[in-house]
């Protein structure tokens, strides 16, 4: 079990951690969602060593068991693909035999065996994230930490990293992983929802579900323009403390209904 | 035609019309729709409201480029201050031995060029020469034969000039010999401080650039957290320059004796000793330089000023005893300038070591303390909490717990 316990981060003024305690146990993927500016990859780098705490602490395995994708590309890009693995293996002292094997080994389970001496510059955008990926748990790592690893890639990338992060929590890794996309992390053991540097709700999807409280409507005109947001064609309204009109159609709640919801029930500084 | 004149005479009278925009609006009281009315119905205004957003964008990120700014206010003032001062070739005080019986006659007699700063009446020509070789002088006369005999220091080629126009004038009272650079070519001087020149680019430009290039691809972060010390990832970086310039080194003056013909009448070993400290000051500036820029655009500005000066004051090109006192100190704060000492004295006066013990002393203080301080700041970037690092806050409260 790896973990960040009553963690604050402030940049200057602002608090990007404010006390945020996120367990990550061995054998499942925990995510991290938030909006841009929540405080993912503060956490996350804070949990890799990168980013120094002003109070709490910080539960994790020595370097040589620790795997980071960063949110950049994770890769040199004037090195080919199978350069990058072979200079990340030497550092954790991987070579010959062994290293040839896990070497072919992760190309092949990334798919990347046929672009194995292709320079990661001519790599496709999902093709350059798996290649990351590939180096971070080279070393087979006890904590894999991975910042947004599926950002801005094609949802065939999307589903073959999502595999991986599986594959890798499956072997016993303890996966921490950020990412923008709701539908992914519901898929995680753990989910993690971060707004404005503190932690909003977490558990599993359904011990968030279960957890919500409030109803969740969708209009076409919503009655409280500052409590809505539009999803697809219509909008959805968020009523805190219950009380919809009566004429209003009450929808269940999706990851995404409640992230949204929590979030403006905490800007719009209404209990929850 | 004198429509076109028209126009041109109009045209700078709306561009300050427009970029004063602001207060024309407030002057005339008009409202903001008819303001923009009013310019869409001047000729052109359309291209000129687009040029003053351009104008106004670009002095904007200008002011924001605390660094573009700073060259380009700094440099016309540091161009005129080094020209002005620096930029002198004639030197009017030549450092002076008077050796040999009737010394002190001899050195009462010389003109106020020769700056007499040796006289030594048991001195022999043995003794003239070795003053030279060490450098401690630009002329040495040996006296008690007729004509007096002059040697002169042809590795310090501006004095030299000097030198030997002074003492043509004496006719054949003198007899002038000079040493180390007979015919005073410009190339035997100029290819020694070359061979630095090459190694201050290749160390400070190439360098920075190199480890900028971790920073802007973001791959820093990744080294970062994995199980490699800074000193590692640093040596391990600066390894292939260090090689890459050690080799052009080679070339270059092996070159500079086949094109040339500049001797190399000194130690190859004590020549590739001072050029290796010499790289690690200027591989420890390019490190520097790397942790103070964000990209490999910053890199390539901050070194220009590191490079810019040791180009010009280091006594490369113009000579050191030419410049004013002021310019001149800034010329010994530079690592080029101590090169180009060892170098000259290596390759063209057969200097030993020890008589350039102040140029390597120097160098090899320098190359301490650039190196680690590169190294200090270099480790903060890769190591954010560690000590020495000012972000580094790790107060009682903040612990980091390793779990096997």
């Amino acid at each position: 079990m790896y973990a960040v316990r009553s963690a604050t981060v402030r940049f200057g003024h602002v608090l990007a951690l404010d006390d945020v305690t996120v367990e990550v146990p061995g054998g499942s993927v925990v995510a991290v969602v938030g909006g841009d500016g929540a405080g993912k990859s503060t956490l996350l780098r804070a949990l890799a060593g990168e980013v120094p705490l002003d109070s709490g602490t910080i539960e994790a395995p020595p370097k040589q068991r620790l795997g980071y994708l960063p949110a950049s590309s994770g890769s040199w890009a004037a090195l080919t693909v199978t350069q990058n693995i072979d200079f990340v293996a030497g550092i954790y002292g991987l070579a010959g035999e062994e290293l040839t094997a896990r070497r072919a080994e992760l190309l092949d389970r990334a798919s990347l065996t046929s672009a194995a001496s292709r320079l990661a510059a001519r790599l496709s955008g999902g093709m350059r994230r798996k290649l990351g990926f590939t180096m971070a748990i080279v070393h087979r790592p006890d904590l894999l930490i991975l910042d947004e690893p599926s950002t801005g890639i094609d949802p065939v990338s999307r589903i073959d990293l999502w595999r991986l992060a599986s594959e890798a929590a499956a072997s016993g890794a303890a996966v921490l992983m950020s990412t923008t996309y709701l539908d992914e992390a519901e898929r995680a053991a753990h989910l993690v929802v971060l707004d404005s540097g503190k932690v909003l709700v977490q558990g599993s999807y359904d011990q968030v579900r279960a957890g919500f409280t409030g109803v969740v409507t969708q209009t076409g005109e919503p009655v409280r323009a500052e409590w809505a947001w539009r999803r697809g064609r219509v909008q959805h309204e968020y009523w805190p403390g219950g009380g919809p009109p009566p004429e209003a159609t009450v929808v269940p709640p999706d990851l995404e209904d409640i992230v949204i919801a929590l979030s403006l029930a905490r800007r719009n500084a209404v209990p929850s | 035609m004198k429509f076109e004149q028209g126009a041109c005479g109009l045209l700078p009278i709306g561009v300050v019309i427009i970029v004063n925009s602001e207060r024309m609006r407030s002057l005339f009281a008009a409202k903001e729709a008819e303001f923009h009315r009013l310019l869409t119905c001047l000729p052109a205004a359309s291209i000129v409201l687009g040029m003053r957003a351009m104008i106004v964008k670009e002095f904007r990120e200008l002011v924001r480029d605390r660094r573009t700014l700073g060259l380009l206010i700094m440099m016309p003032l540091l161009l005129l201050v080094i020209f002005g001062y620096a930029a002198n070739f004639y030197v009017s005080s030549l450092k002076t031995a008077v050796v040999g019986p009737q010394a002190s006659q001899v050195a009462a007699q010389l003109p106020s060029l020769f700056n007499v700063t040796v006289t030594q009446s048991s001195g022999t020509k043995a003794d003239a020469e070795k003053l030279l070789q060490d450098n401690k002088v630009d002329v040495a006369f040996v006296a008690g034969q007729t004509p007096v005999l002059a040697l002169v220091n042809g590795s310090n080629l501006f004095a030299a000039q000097s030198a030997v126009a002074a003492l043509n004038k004496a006719g054949n009272k003198v007899k002038t010999q000079v040493l180390y650079n007979p015919d005073l070519k410009t190339s035997w001087v100029m290819v020694p401080a070359i061979i630095g020149l090459i190694l201050t680019f290749i160390g400070t430009i190439i360098t920075s650039i190199g480890m900028v290039r971790e920073r802007e691809a973001g791959t820093l972060e990744q080294l970062a957290v994995m199980p490699i010390k800074p000193s590692q990832v640093i040596l391990g970086k600066i390894a292939p320059y260090f090689l890459v310039a050690s080799v052009d080194m080679v070339i270059v003056t092996v070159l500079g004796i086949l094109l040339f013909g500049v001797p190399f009448n000194g130690n190859p070993f004590a020549f590739a000793l001072g050029a290796a400290i010499f790289l690690f000051v200027t591989l420890g500036l390019g490190v520097f330089i790397s942790t103070i820029s964000q990209t490999a655009g910053q890199a390539i500005q901050t070194a220009f000023f590191f490079l810019l000066p040791q180009i010009l004051l280091s006594g490369m090109i113009f000579p050191l005893e030419a410049m004013a006192a002021g310019v001149r100190w800034i010329g010994y704060l530079l690592p080029l300038t101590y090169f180009t000492m060892i170098s000259q004295g290596i390759m063209l006066r057969g200097a030993p070591i020890t008589s350039l013990w102040l140029p390597f002393g120097v160098l090899t203080v320098m190359a301490v303390v650039v190196f680690t301080g590169a190294t200090l700041r270099f480790r903060r970037d890769l190591a954010p909490g560690t000590p020495a690092s000012p972000a580094g806050k790790q107060p009682a409260a903040a612990q980091t717990v390793s779990t096997a």
